[in-house]
């Protein structure tokens, strides 16, 4: 068990500043997923602390181990970090069997040999991989192949494991069936996870807690995965965890209101400190399509273009004036109500909305 | 944490202190490149247009200017533009044929096509010569006393003669780059125009062509410096009537000059003359064919359809065959023959037949000096080459260091560099002139040349390899505990060790059969077997010239059963 922690790393490729002083805590024998839009500096990260990249400033810690510091001058070399790794693509051996695969980072810690073949079969039982022991990579599927690079991370390292994109490669029945191993492997064995993906779903399923990145590599809110659904810091974390709808708001005649491209629907709300429609870019409402309610009274009157069924819920594109919204109904609300038919006025409620600085200036 | 036994004492591992194993081996594939590539090559252009410390460009003018130079710089280029072109013209078609077409018996005729790529072309050229010699040739003879010709139909000593024995030796590049690209090339896209409404020709003109141009440029390519830089060939057949190309005339000029330092300055002019002319063909070769490549053709092999030859179909087998009977079997059973013919001249029919020749050439100890020279060589050059190519691949493809350009150019430069002009190189290099070393008349000088000439083979096999290692794997190493040397000793050399293996005998087959480069370099203990041949052969000794032919290319066909073999059963990778 160790907790992680990043102080003020910063990166760079070339001219390209990927990370600026970066700073980030994993708390031990929990999985923190780190989510962020590709090309956001994620990977760069996990190289970081994996010591195959090298920090131009800042310190990484694991535990109570500094594995790097710019200022102290230390610069552990990667096969001394005993941190456990998933590479997205998996990066097993193909010329060792997968029993040989997992043995290999005991061998090279020089674990004695019965000792070592009895953590491997514990790690290949584990990942339910018993009976390929002898198998060679190329006679595994992907989903297997994951499992053995899973299983290798295990028994090179009880304190941290690091993953980056395990699953991006699996099809959806198999990347499900994954993260719930995933879990339970990482609570039976109090590993400290260290799970890096761009698909806020599976880190949505997976996670203790969350950390948002954005894509000029900073970090803009780390909480619960409840903290950063209901409470988003900001309109990225708003925008990038879910779909979500926007319209500007503007003021006339004294009276804010909702601007539909044709007309401005009168809109009552108390603006946040510092946002002001005439200020700056302007304002925008965000609302989450699950938030949005149809009530056959409100005097916010759209027309449903298209709907379709889900399974567990209804998908709408409504639109309300000339801004499409989309609407998110779960069956169950459907079954009260009734669906809306394609081509029927509807009213709308918004409820929960935000209120952010617009992303352009109106023109 | 779990791990007692190695756990790091000093994790303030101080970064920066040691030598980095990456910056050592940059440095050392550096000067290793400078050693074998730059220091020969310096040297020759300095002792073309120097001479003892001042800048004397008289001799290279007077070379320049001199009319046998002129004339077989002519015939090198005439004879270059003939073989590429025909020979692109002979392998595209019977690619297509073999690849494409419904002609029977196809698997067989593939294999005995690859034939001539391993076979010495001074072999064949031998052969032919023994054949259709003007005065002597067996066939001239025959047609003449048959026929009652006044004087003989054929002469291959002859500019049409070289062109024709060189065609059949290189037109397998291009044949089998145009397979290959065929192969791999998605058939619904012949298909799609097939369906839009073109006809069978169009198809082939307007889709198949034009798709597969990338790899005939480059079987081109290798013909047209090939056939520039030949040396066996037209030595072989030009001599006798005073028909010199550039390398021949390097060589007549330096065993002319009996290996005095004039004459090699002379071959040092020479030289740059046939390298100018190598680089001017590469660079109009580059814009006439300035093909872009297309992703249309697939790493995966598909299975095209076949074009039905109807009629066409019999007449083209024996056009086929009949080329294969012309340029493999003939030669072959020419020199088995007159290897076991008792004198040269002799019928050839089984009374005047003894293996005499073949006892006389193993009691000689020039023979097994030979064999064993070659031997020696060719698996130094393989073994040595074969580490070294890998290591500047891996720096390459990996390390990726400031300069890599100037790293793989510099490795892939000697292979457009004629043998002869390389010879002449490290002759200058290490012969006394620099450091004071002298391999001169030493089996050392040979190998020196056969790795600059060969190192670019073993390193373009491995690079290939490397680039199919995904860099996560040497990662995953590192973080699972081992140190970088151990990654490269644990992943990345058990993943490219076939391709090494294979870089090694890319270099062993040419290598066992080279006479270009050694014939320079050859001292009275240091014959190699291709030298050994040639110089029998020199002294008028036929039977015995072909005995040890024929022993050599059993040598060949045996080591090259064992490539195949080794090569067949590689674990999945």
């Amino acid at each position: 068990m160790a907790n992680v922690v990043f102080k003020d790393i910063s990166f760079r490729y070339g001219d390209n500043q990927v990370l600026k002083n970066f700073s980030m805590e994993v708390d031990s024998g929990q999985i923190l997923c780190l989510v962020g839009p590709s090309g956001c500096g994620k990977t760069t990260l996990v190289r970081c602390l994996l010591g195959l990249s090298k920090p131009e400033t800042g310190e990484i810690w694991v535990g109570d181990t500094c594995l790097f510091s710019a200022a102290r001058r230390i610069n552990v070399p990667a096969e001394r970090r005993n941190i456990g790794i998933v590479f997205q693509d998996y990066a097993v051996w193909p010329h060792m069997t997968v029993k040989e695969n997992v043995l290999y980072p005991m061998k090279k810690h020089r674990v004695p040999k019965q000792e070592a073949e009895k953590r491997a079969m514990h790690a290949l039982q584990q990942v339910n991989m018993t009976e390929y022991a002898n198998h060679l990579p190329s006679q595994l599927s992907g989903g297997q192949q994951q499992r053995v690079a899973i299983a290798r991370a295990l028994v090179g390292n009880g304190d941290l494991i690091v993953m980056d994109e395990p699953i991006t490669n699996l099809d959806a029945k198999l990347r499900e069936q994954m993260l719930a191993e995933i879990r339970q492997i990482q609570r039976s064995s109090g590993t400290t996870v260290l799970y890096i993906t761009h698909d806020q779903e599976s880190a949505l399923q997976l996670c203790d807690k969350m950390a948002i990145m954005q894509q000029d590599g900073s970090l803009c809110q780390t909480g619960t995965d409840e903290d950063i659904i209901l409470r988003p810091a900001n309109r990225f974390t708003f925008e990038f965890i879910g779909v979500s709808n926007f319209l500007r708001v503007v003021r006339k005649n004294g009276a804010l209101g909702l601007d539909v491209g044709n007309a401005v629907i009168p809109w009552q709300a108390e603006l946040p400190d510092g946002l002001d429609p005439d200020k700056g870019k302007g304002v925008e409402l965000g609302v989450r399509p699950n938030d949005i309610e149809f009530d056959p009274a409100s005097p916010i009157r759209a027309k449903v273009r298209r709907c379709v069924f889900l399974g567990s819920e209804y998908d709408y594109f409504v639109d309300l004036g000339q801004r499409e919204l989309r609407v998110q109904q779960s069956t169950l609300a459907a079954a009260r109500t009734g669906v809306m038919r394609e081509g029927s006025e509807v009213g709308l409620r918004l409820l929960n909305p935000r209120y952010y600085e617009a992303k352009e200036a109106k023109a | 944490m779990k791990f007692g036994v190695r756990k790091n004492k000093d994790l303030a591992a101080i970064d920066g202190r040691r030598i980095s194993l990456d910056g050592a081996m940059t440095v050392l594939s550096f000067v290793l490149l400078v050693i074998i590539v730059v220091i020969p090559v310096f040297m020759i252009i300095y002792h073309a247009f120097f001479y003892e410390g001042h800048f004397s460009p008289e001799l290279f003018t007077s070379q320049l200017l001199d009319p046998g130079n002129l004339a077989s710089m002519w015939n090198t280029i005439q004879i270059a533009f003939w073989v590429t072109l025909f020979g692109t013209i002979m392998g595209v078609f019977y690619a297509w044929l073999l690849g494409r077409s419904d002609i029977p018996a196809k698997g067989l005729m593939r294999a005995l096509f690859n034939i001539p790529y391993m076979f010495p072309p001074f072999l064949g050229a031998m052969a032919w010569d023994l054949l259709l010699n003007g005065r002597s040739g067996y066939l001239n003879r025959w047609l003449v006393d048959t026929f009652n010709l006044s004087g003989a139909p054929f002469n291959i000593n002859s500019l049409g003669g070289i062109v024709f024995v060189e065609l059949s030796y290189y037109f397998p590049f291009v044949f089998m780059q145009v397979v290959s690209a065929l192969e791999r090339m998605d058939p619904t896209l012949e298909e799609c125009a097939r369906i839009a409404g073109a006809k069978q020709l169009t198809v082939i003109r307007k889709i198949t062509l034009p798709l597969v141009l990338p790899a005939i440029s480059a079987g081109a390519l290798l013909i047209l410096i090939s056939s520039l830089a030949h040396f066996g060939v037209p030595s072989i057949l030009g001599f006798s009537q005073g028909i010199y190309t550039l390398p021949t005339k390097i060589y007549a000029t330096i065993s002319r000059s009996g290996g005095s330092f004039e004459g090699i300055r002379q071959g040092a002019a020479l030289s740059i003359m046939l390298v100018v002319v190598v680089a001017v063909a590469l660079i109009i070769q580059k814009k006439v064919l300035s093909a872009g490549s297309y992703d249309i053709i697939k790493g995966k092999s598909m299975r095209p359809t076949l074009i039905k030859l109807r009629g066409a179909r019999i007449p083209l087998f024996i056009l086929a065959v009949t080329t294969l009977v012309l340029i493999v079997i003939v030669p072959l059973v020419m020199i088995f023959l007159v290897g076991l013919v008792r004198a040269y001249g002799l019928p050839l029919i089984p009374e005047n037949f003894t293996l005499n020749n073949y006892v006389k050439v193993f009691e000689s100890s020039g023979t097994f000096d030979s064999i064993k020279n070659s031997l020696f060589v060719s698996i130094s050059a393989g073994v040595v080459c074969m580490f070294l190519g890998t290591l500047i691949a891996y720096v390459v493809q990996k390390i990726k260091p400031r300069g890599k350009g100037v790293l793989e150019v510099l490795s892939v430069l000697p292979y457009s560099i004629p043998g002869t002009v390389l010879a002449i190189g490290v002759i200058l290099a290490w012969s006394g002139g620099l450091f004071g070393i002298s391999l001169y008349n030493t089996i050392w000088i040979i190998l020196v040349a056969y790795l600059a000439r060969y190192l670019s083979f073993s390193m373009k096999s491995s690079s290939a390899a490397l680039l199919q290692v995904h860099p996560s794997l040497e990662e995953a190493a590192r973080t699972c505990g081992a140190s970088h040397t151990e990654s490269l000793k644990d992943i990345t050399l058990p993943l490219i060790r076939p391709a090494m293996v294979s870089g090694f005998f890319l270099i062993f087959l040419p290598a066992m059969r080279e006479v270009t480069t050694s014939v320079l370099l050859y001292g009275p203990y240091t014959r190699t077997l291709g030298v050994q041949i040639y110089s029998l052969r020199d002294a008028g000794m036929m039977p015995q010239a072909a005995a040890l032919g024929s022993v050599a290319i059993l040598l060949i066909i045996v080591c090259n059963t064992i490539v195949t073999q080794i090569t067949k059963d590689r674990k999945g990778v």
